[in-house]
């Protein structure tokens, strides 16, 4: 069941304030994902403070890098649950987690953050492989 | 909102994506809930048993790692008495 939606407002606001294009609708999905072109972060927020208190701080840390993804959008599972399986079919060889984050390039997931990779380390450390990632993937262009 | 817990007065592991080793020898892989008189509860699970005919353990392991846990029991109570061992999964030796 849904949150209240009062209550995850915050998290929305927070990718939002960072840049991120919320994707609440499978068409909003299918306009974004469906036709690749260049490097997009798709990052599966989630209302758990275990990981998820960790991993919206870490990507906010990794956008001020040099190097980034063109596009950062995000989906909120539990929440928005349609928009949240169309994403997810996107990068379907990924098992389902979240928070988890999707680093695509020309459509094809170059990198990959699991729940499990967040969980446990400081937002500084998962910056830090994000960070590597789009040193390795992301020409320096604007979010 | 960061940082912010829904779920307070759990273990340190609530939350935390786990390998839990059995005395039988069968292995799981999940989101550690809480102990509970009856065991341990898992969410979202993905099972290995050596010897049944499947993938080796390492292979498990670095098919786990690198797409995620792909989960076979949304949830699973393993009875405290086969519990060998439970490890982070990023402090799992192949992790």
């Amino acid at each position: 069941m849904p949150y209240d939606p009062r209550m995850v407002q915050p998290m929305r606001d927070e990718m939002v304030r960072m840049g991120a294009k919320e994707l609440v609708t499978v068409a909003d999905v299918d306009a974004a994902l469906g036709d690749p072109k260049g490097t997009m972060l798709v990052f599966v927020n989630s209302v758990c403070g275990c990981a998820a208190g960790g991993a919206r701080p870490a990507l906010s840390l990794a956008l001020n890098h040099a190097n980034r993804p063109q596009q950062v959008v995000t989906v909120f599972a539990g929440q928005d649950t349609d928009a949240t399986g169309r994403a997810r079919q996107y990068f379907a060889d990924y098992a389902p987690s979240s928070p988890s984050m999707a680093l695509l390039r020309d459509g094809e997931v170059v990198h990959f953050v699991h729940r499990h990779m967040i969980e446990g380390h400081t937002p500084q450390d998962v910056a830090r492989d994000l960070t590597a990632a789009f040193d390795r993937y992301c020409a320096t262009t604007a979010v | 909102m960061s940082g912010h817990v829904f779920h307070p007065g759990h273990s340190d592991l609530h939350g935390i994506t786990v390998v839990l080793e059995t005395t039988g020898g069968a292995l799981y892989v999940g989101r550690y809930h809480e102990e509970t008189p009856n065991g341990v509860l898992l969410h979202d699970v993905a099972e290995h048993r050596a010897g049944a005919g499947g993938t080796s353990r390492e292979e498990f392991f670095a098919k786990t790692m690198k797409f995620g846990v792909r989960a076979q029991h949304r949830n699973l109570v393993v009875p405290g008495g086969e519990v060998k061992r439970i490890t982070r999964l990023v402090d799992w030796p192949a992790g």
